[in-house]
């Protein structure tokens, strides 16, 4: 530690975070002494942020580097993963911005919020030491907190924030907890040293038991971010109480980010354990699947059905890491990030419904779009198929990847529990189809979003058929980011 | 043409997508561009006929074309004798479809005839696809028009038929799913030639014929799994009957032809005896549900099904008919002539095509009743011939050949197949005969009760006669109901060479040891 030589070259690699983070200084300065006309300056400027940003992760893809005394690395995966978090986050926050203007709550705080989160989860990404995946865990966690208690004058907002912070709080509790474990036995919080420890040839079974002990911590600290059954009791709430373009914030970029969470402190730092935490994995991924699936049938709040049905598709990605090859990882992040589409462009749907003083969040206020808004009931239709698993849209290639790997490292029996309860959950993601295809209704369903929402939205709807029929060059990128 | 294939496949759907895109507040010009775009089609088909080769088993019209390298899948699509009949039948009925709903379909016109188109491509890549996810894709993908046709334009339940529709087949498919990404696992190939030639165990070939099964037995639909045939047809709107009957439930059958004989041909041997004993069961038992109907549409679901039972009889009974030698010679076990096999197989094929214009005409015919008065059930009506004599001509004409009267197309594939399980086994032929008894029945009870007879419904009595529309429509099918029943030599000449190879398939053990 000592002999630790400072090098001004390796900025050069930290240029996303660190020009993001100047940035967001910066905006929260302006955001003070702007006036009421400029109030969109904010915005735009946040936008701006995270398309630069995500140039500059752009340009490092193939760069690769262990920087600032091995607390923080630089490799391909890492690069893409922040590409992809500035699109979905560009995104997303196009879609809040009509969410949040019709329910006044269009402020500066929140696209600050959003960037710091945002910035909390590029550092997740990039940690080398499982001090810097805390640190990261907790910026993006504690703004995600008060991102969702914005709605300050909406009790169930208030409740939806205090009980994810409380149930987080205990998570990170516990992922400390797992830390400190694995700190003591290895001696270390560098991913590398704890990784060349855990795969030595000569452990002794109590150091094996004092790893595993700790492995049983990081896991559950994982699975609560991910929101995997059994510490999924925090998703419902939080997904119904949230102002929906939280909640859209919250199911989509975050999932990337855990995905990197596990992918630093499982494969590359505790790889070598990968049959221990493998079983974990089982386990989580069957109960998510299965309770995701058949809770889901008996929800109305269409935020609430859908906070089930991540909790399916989250046990779908984690089936991916049980299989312990490349392929396998390749297919769970495929799915990730196919997830996020998918599920942005669900709640982008519903925000499109919402309209001064009316929020949209019942699965009876889709009523009738296949009459008033033909293109939209489209989009969600193509949502709803892809979610459940039907080819031809991009939701069916990455479970077939899933099942692939699955099935290729042996377990047939998940493979056909998990296909079973995938036909279980298409009738809950039918039921939308009928209620905006299949029900009558005379109420008008219209539609105010503006023009840059419904552009973005039509695109990202039109990607789940694009991708899906044209799926090989995303899957050979998803294979070779590890 | 080279790509003549997909020509088939894209140009309905693009042409339903455009469709889509006029919308259906200029739903004239979406019926005409939809009339068009399934001429065009239908047109382009005949080119496979006559440019088919008879003399080769091997696919023809094929493209090959990378698609998901990562997992070696293809586009790769081509036809035999079977798959070509069938792509004829897609886009002759698509076609009669479009006709039949110009005037009757007032809601939501465009999006109705877009439907329609989509789902002939997607049908017609079910019937080319030679990469086994390729068919999968397809398969599925032909679910999502037809969910939509029954949701919207269905009638009273229609929402109950429409997700039990979906589910109960999407449901049966991802087994099917599943054991073809085992087989690739195995075999590293999802292409249907590497699946034929894969060597699987009988344990294996065991679960994968069962998938196989579920997936395809809810399609044709094979008794007990048959339950969402009769709700889908009631409440799907005439043209989503007629699509569904003449063209979905036959997915089903090819998959029997396509999939489980040449790939899991040693389980089919030894699961024949069940299927068969489920064939008879929906051919004697269904037969007798259908005589008790009171709606006409329900009436020919349950027809549908009986009749459907002689396909996988036909295929099934050559299990007991032939056995191959270990050099590969093809030997009868009862004693018959080795010809009687073609006749099961090939009978059941032309059981299917002549399934697939009967079923659809009658259906043709109660949409016509139904759309002038809005009922189905067989009671409302009584004496329809004094005011549409023409219709009646027609109705009964149709009635006959579901009756399975020589000289139309119903005959002939039934009196094949039975003649070929009559090798088999006397008692198969016995129990498939009595459905000429008891199709007679129910038939033509129906017919007496709503076409001849007093008028007992005043209503009846002001009905219109069919116009040119529907005249044509009508004419179309009658007459290939009876060019088949009459001369069906062409049909068995375009697939007699694939049968040969699929026979032969059939009986090649596929057990590692045996290899």
């Amino acid at each position: 530690m000592i002999d630790y030589q400072f090098n001004t070259a390796d900025l050069f690699f930290a240029l996303p975070e660190l020009f993001m983070v100047a940035a967001i200084a910066l905006i929260l300065l302006l955001d003070l002494f702007v006036s009421e006309r400029f109030q969109n300056l904010t915005y735009y400027l946040t936008q701006s942020t995270l398309a630069i940003t995500g140039y500059f992760a752009f340009n490092l893809i193939g760069e690769s580097a262990v920087i600032f005394d091995g607390t923080f690395v630089l490799d391909t995966i890492g690069s893409y993963f922040k590409v992809f978090m500035m699109i979905f986050s560009i995104v997303a926050l196009v879609y809040s911005r009509h969410y949040l203007s019709v329910h006044n709550l269009l402020k500066g705080e929140y696209f600050i919020l959003s960037l710091l989160s945002v910035f909390g989860m590029m550092v997740m990404v990039s940690a080398h030491s499982m001090l810097t995946i805390y640190l990261g865990l907790e910026i993006m966690s504690l703004s995600l907190y008060t991102l969702i208690a914005i709605a300050r004058d909406r009790a169930v907002a208030i409740e939806a924030a205090l009980k994810y912070f409380v149930l987080g709080a205990i998570a990170s509790g516990l992922l400390l907890y797992g830390m400190s474990m694995i700190y003591g036995i290895t001696g270390s919080l560098d991913i590398g040293q704890i990784a060349a420890f855990a795969t030595g040839a000569n452990l002794i079974s109590e150091q094996v038991l004092i790893l595993n002990f700790g492995l049983v911590f990081l896991v559950i600290g994982i699975a609560f971010k991910f929101g995997a059954v059994p510490f999924h009791m925090w998703v419902p709430d939080v997904y119904q109480g949230a102002p929906t373009s939280v909640t859209m914030f919250l199911s989509t970029v975050p999932k990337i980010a855990a995905t990197a969470m596990l992918v630093r402190l499982l494969i590359d730092g505790l790889g070598g354990l990968q049959a221990y935490w493998a079983d974990l994995f089982m386990i989580l991924a069957i109960l998510s699947i299965g309770l995701g699936s058949l809770v889901a049938l008996m929800q109305t709040n269409i935020k609430r059905l859908l906070a089930y049905s991540t909790i399916s598709h989250i046990g779908f990605i984690l089936l991916g890491f049980i299989t312990g090859v490349v392929e396998g990882y390749g297919a769970a992040a495929f799915y990730v990030l196919a997830y996020v589409l998918m599920s942005l462009t669900a709640f982008g749907t519903i925000i499109v419904l919402n309209k001064q003083g009316f929020e949209a969040d019942q699965i009876v206020d889709f009523r009738g779009l296949s009459k008033h808004s033909p293109w939209f009931a489209l989009i969600m239709l193509f949502v709803m198929l892809s979610m459940a698993g039907v080819p031809p849209f991009i939701g069916f290639y990455s479970k077939l990847f899933i099942l692939q790997q699955v099935i290729s490292a042996g377990y047939i029996y998940l493979a056909v529990a998990a296909v079973v309860f995938a036909v279980i959950s298409a009738y809950y993601y039918l039921q939308i189809i009928k209620t905006m295809y299949f029900d009558d209704t005379e109420k008008e369903v219209t539609v105010t979003a503006p023009m840059d929402m419904r552009i973005i939205l039509s695109i990202n709807g039109a990607l789940i058929l694009v991708l899906g029929l044209m799926p090989s060059y995303w899957m050979e990128l998803a294979i070779s980011l590890f | 043409m080279e790509s003549l294939l997909s020509l088939l496949i894209w140009l309905p759907i693009v042409g339903g997508i455009s469709v889509l895109v006029i919308g259906n507040n200029r739903s004239d010009l979406a019926r005409w561009l939809s009339v068009a775009v399934s001429i065009i089609v239908f047109a382009l088909s005949l080119n496979l006929w006559t440019g088919f080769d008879t003399s080769t088993h091997g696919m023809q019209f094929v493209e090959n074309i990378p698609w998901i390298s990562q997992f070696n899948i293809n586009y790769h699509i081509g036809i035999d004798g079977i798959s070509m009949l069938l792509i004829l039948l897609t886009t002759l009925s698509t076609f009669l479809v479009i006709i039949a709903g110009w005037e009757v379909i007032q809601n939501r016109a465009a999006d109705y005839m877009a439907a329609f188109l989509i789902m002939e491509g997607l049908i017609i890549g079910v019937f080319s696809s030679l990469d086994a996810i390729l068919f999968y894709v397809f398969w599925e993908a032909s679910l999502i028009p037809m969910l939509l046709i029954v949701g919207i334009w269905g009638g009273q339940n229609r929402v109950y038929a429409a997700i039990k529709f979906f589910l109960y087949t999407f449901l049966g498919s991802v087994f099917m799913l599943v054991s073809l990404i085992y087989m690739y696992i195995q075999g590293g190939s999802f292409s249907l030639d590497a699946l034929n030639d894969l060597p699987l165990s009988l344990t294996e070939q065991s679960w994968i014929f069962w998938a196989f099964f579920l997936a395809f037995a809810v399609k044709v639909p094979m008794f007990p799994v048959h339950t969402w045939l009769p709700d889908a047809h009631v409440q799907a709107p005439t043209g989503g009957s007629v699509i569904l009957a003449a063209i979905m439930l036959k997915m089903g059958g090819y998959g029997f032809f396509r999939f489980s004989l040449p790939i899991t041909p040693d389980a089919s041997s030894e699961f024949a005896t069940i299927v068969i004993v489920l064939s008879l069961i929906a051919i004697v038992y269904i037969g007798f549900v259908a005589l008790v109907q009171k709606d006409m549409k329900k009436l020919i679901a349950y027809s549908s099904i009986s009749h459907m039972g002689f396909v996988t009889l036909g295929v099934f009974a050559l299990f007991s008919v032939v056995k191959m030698d270990v050099d590969g010679q093809i030997y009868s076990i009862a004693g018959g002539s080795l010809e009687s096999v073609y006749l099961g197989l090939e009978g059941a094929m032309i059981q299917m095509i002549s399934h697939g214009f009967i079923s659809a005409a009658l259906f043709l015919v109660v949409g016509v009743l139904y759309e002038r008065l809005h009922s189905r059930d067989i009671s409302s009506y009584g004496g329809v011939i004094n005011s549409m004599p023409k219709f009646t001509g027609f109705a009964v004409l149709f009635a006959l050949a579901n009756a399975g009267l020589p000289g139309t197309s119903g005959f002939v594939g039934e009196f094949m197949v039975i003649l070929g399980s009559l090798q088999a086994n006397f008692w198969y032929a016995f129990f498939a005969a009595m459905i000429l008894i008891v199709g007679a029945a129910y038939t033509l009870w129906m017919v007496k009760r709503v076409f001849w007879g007093p008028i007992v419904n005043s209503d009846v009595s002001t009905l219109s006669d069919i116009n040119t529309r529907e005249f044509f429509v009508l004419a179309v099918l009658a007459l290939a109901v009876l060019a088949v029943g009459v001369y069906p030599q062409p049909l068995i000449e375009v697939m007699h060479v694939s049968m040969i190879n699929l026979l032969e398939q059939a009986l090649t053990t596929k057990l590692p040891a045996a290899l």
